[in-house]
């Protein structure tokens, strides 16, 4: 009994020392995925990996100097958890000795995963997390999309370039993060182009509020061109109507917030026609856009989500940094700096959702998308704008 | 500031003060007859503006809606505010059987708590029944801009001060006019001896609660009307400020209460023009979001120099709180 043990024992060990993953580490590349396949927000997790399977289906080696490796990708759940996120990541890193990480997408995850993946050297990209907290001071901890103040200076070059704006107004809660911050972002970006004093009117509200006539009275007296107002979709509606009441005919523009929940079914016809800044819109995309899209579509059968766009990218500018190493050591802990060097140094990466460039913090600089609402009420692809 | 300027935030004004003229109406009547404060008030407003909902969706399904429409939306309309206001009057009588009167000698404080909590239960129940997310009102008719000289006046705006008034002049022919009406001035003028000479007090009490309410429906709907977009706590912070016009508007006077909800419409919107001169005029960087701030330190000024509010009078015998 006890020499079967010690037998067992022995094999196992030898089946540790021969495994697979060792053996097979010369020609193959482990990329790991950790992500919410079960819990609270399981699509998020769906989405992740029917772009990573679709990735792989299209380009299931990578060339890295001479050599050529086949990709291998591993996906652990999270459960849309922190804990569970900091233990599939050091699961990923430890045991499964991935090059890479590819997720956490919500920065629930990303926060806690991204101090682990940075304590080993580990290079992980998260494509969907928007809190600074994700890759701050971490110089492995990379994200694929943009922060949300970066859509104030892209809302100014927008309403400058496309609709021919000089004077801009803002209407903003003074008492929720998200539009101070971006109100404010957008004030210094104008002024920037068109000079100070150029905001000609820079209301505010509190949350809660539901009349905005008096702020519009302001604006609209103020002769202002455009409308900034990064509102989420609940007061969009009563910010429109307030405008229209008023004699306020111009151009409204908002920020991604206005594409959460149910802004049309609110908001009706009065929204149509107006713009707001986003990740990506899958309707009327274009080029390499819209080849996604439909390979996505013919696949899955349904149209891909910012998670899935955003995965492809992030899973994209992560090979080609692994390409742009010129070659790997097969040492996994240099390999790993390696990478990261090679994925800080990556300049205009072609995504799908936009041509990205990473600051030195991690975080990129990319264009965001404008859409315009239609008339059939849809969130139309209108132009990408850059900072 | 421009005529023009100050012509349109007048109408802006007017429209605002309307909802809290209607709600503060409710507030008043309660507060004159029975000397209670009926915090549940601006929930039965929310309320009201959810069964409008309800009513105007019902029947924009039977008589259909667009060019298939059986009857004009303006129909569509009276009828959902005269169903609506009947609806919401027996919510009225229910918050009032349920938790007032079983409380009718208990301290004052702990009917003004029952309010509290009776509002409380209206917005979890919405929550519970409805899910606590954003609902559309219907728009029933058509919104027409129209542009007067460079002031933007809606249809809209129009039928809701015009509706207001009217229901408000209604509740002032009521209470001056018929016998029903008499009882219930009699009843604020004295609260303990105008039963012993045979007043139903409990009649008088359901009447009030039911007009009160009524009322709020009506403010509801036209509120639904103006600011499409109704969630469960919609009534809460507005109930607040109408209960400030009720008791600023003076205990006892329906036109005071009406006449102080117009006023508070009025100083809050023209505190954002305000805000925007004394930027100008010394420079400074005050945001339109003070707006309250400002609007209410002018409210509690007036109150100091006024303290039985713009037409009520003094009183000291009676005075149960």
């Amino acid at each position: 009994m006890r020499k079967g043990r010690l037998l067992i024992a022995v094999l196992l060990c030898a089946g540790l020392v021969i495994s697979p993953s060792v053996w097979a580490a010369s020609d193959t590349i482990n990329i790991g995925f950790p992500i919410p396949l079960t819990g609270d927000n399981p699509d998020l997790g769906a989405s992740s990996k029917n772009a990573a399977e679709m990735y792989l289906k299209k380009f299931p080696t990578v060339e890295v100097g001479a050599k050529t490796y086949k990709l291998n990708f591993i996906y652990e759940d999270n459960e849309f958890k922190a804990e569970s996120a900091v233990k599939a990541v050091t699961k990923l890193i430890t045991e499964e000795e991935v090059l890479a990480i590819v997720g956490p997408q919500a920065s629930a995850q990303a926060v806690p995963a991204g101090e682990v993946a940075n304590n080993y050297a580990t290079p992980m990209i998260s494509p969907w997390s928007t809190n600074p907290n994700a890759t701050l001071n971490r110089p492995y901890v990379f994200r694929g999309c943009f922060l949300d103040p970066f859509q104030g200076p892209v809302a100014a070059n927008f309403v400058t370039d496309e609709l021919g704006a000089k004077k801009a107004a803002v209407l903003y809660d003074i008492a929720s993060d998200y539009p101070k911050g971006l109100a404010e972002f957008f004030k210094q970006a104008f002024e920037k182009i068109h000079g100070p004093g150029s905001v000609v009117a820079f209301e505010s509200f509190t949350t809660g509020d539901k009349d905005f006539s008096a702020q519009m009275a302001n604006i609209v007296a103020s002769g202002a061109d455009v409308l900034f107002t990064p509102q989420y979709y609940s007061e969009v509606p009563l910010i429109v109507r307030a405008a229209q009441e008023n004699g306020f005919t111009k151009p409204i523009m908002g920020s991604d917030s206005w594409g959460s929940g149910d802004l049309m079914g609110l908001c009706g016809d009065d929204c149509k026609g107006f713009y707001f800044s986003t990740h990506y819109a899958a309707a009327g995309a274009q080029g390499a856009t819209k080849e996604f899209i439909d390979e996505y579509n013919a696949a899955y059968g349904k149209t891909p989500d910012d998670v899935a766009a955003l995965t492809w990218d992030s899973l994209g500018i992560m090979i080609q940094a692994i390409r742009n190493t010129g070659g790997l050591s097969g040492d996994i802990k240099a390999d790993r700096t390696k990478v990261k060097d090679a994925l800080g140094a990556i300049k205009d990466y072609p995504g799908i959702t936009g041509k990205m460039t990473f600051t030195p913090e991690g975080d990129p600089i990319k264009c965001a998308v404008v859409v315009k609402i239609n008339e059939e009420g849809q969130f139309a692809f209108h132009k990408s704008v850059c900072p | 500031m421009s005529l023009n300027f100050f012509m349109q935030n007048l109408i802006n004004a007017l429209q605002w003060g309307s909802f809290y003229a209607l709600i503060a109406l409710g507030y008043s009547m309660v507060y004159s007859i029975l000397m209670l404060f009926n915090f549940a008030h601006g929930d039965i407003f929310m309320v009201g503006a959810y069964i409008g909902l309800g009513v105007a969706l019902l029947l924009l399904k039977i008589v259909g809606t667009g060019t298939a429409a059986l009857v004009p939306g303006w129909l569509v309309l009276v009828a959902t505010i005269l169903i609506s206001m009947f609806l919401t009057a027996f919510v009225g009588i229910i918050v009032e059987r349920v938790a007032y009167r079983p409380l009718r000698d208990a301290p004052r404080a702990s009917a003004a708590i029952t309010g509290l909590m009776v509002g409380i239960i209206l917005e979890t129940s919405n929550i519970l029944f409805l899910g606590g997310q954003r609902l559309a009102f219907p728009q029933l008719i058509q919104s027409q801009t129209y542009n007067i000289g460079g002031i933007f006046i809606t249809n809209k705006k129009i039928m809701i001060v015009i509706v207001s008034i009217a229901l408000m002049t209604a509740l002032h022919q009521f209470v001056t006019r018929t016998r029903w009406g008499m009882a219930m001035r009699a009843m604020a003028y004295d609260f303990v001896v105008v039963p012993l000479v045979g007043v139903p007090l409990n009649t008088i009490a359901v009447m009030t609660f039911a007009i009160g309410s009524a009322l709020a429906a009506a403010a509801g709907i036209l509120f639904g009307l103006a600011y499409p977009v109704l969630d469960p706590y919609m009534g809460v912070s507005f109930g607040w400020k109408a209960f400030v016009a009720a008791i600023l508007g003076g205990r006892g006077s329906i036109m005071g209460a009406c006449i102080a909800g117009f006023m508070l419409g009025f100083i809050e919107i023209m505190t954002v023009p305000g805000i925007q001169i004394l930027n100008r005029l010394f420079s400074l960087n005050i945001g339109s979001n003070l707006r309250d701030l400002i609007a209410y330190s002018i409210v509690l000024v007036i109150l100091v120099f006024r303290p039985h509010g713009l037409f009520g009078e003094p009183y000291s015998a009676k005075l149960r709180l």
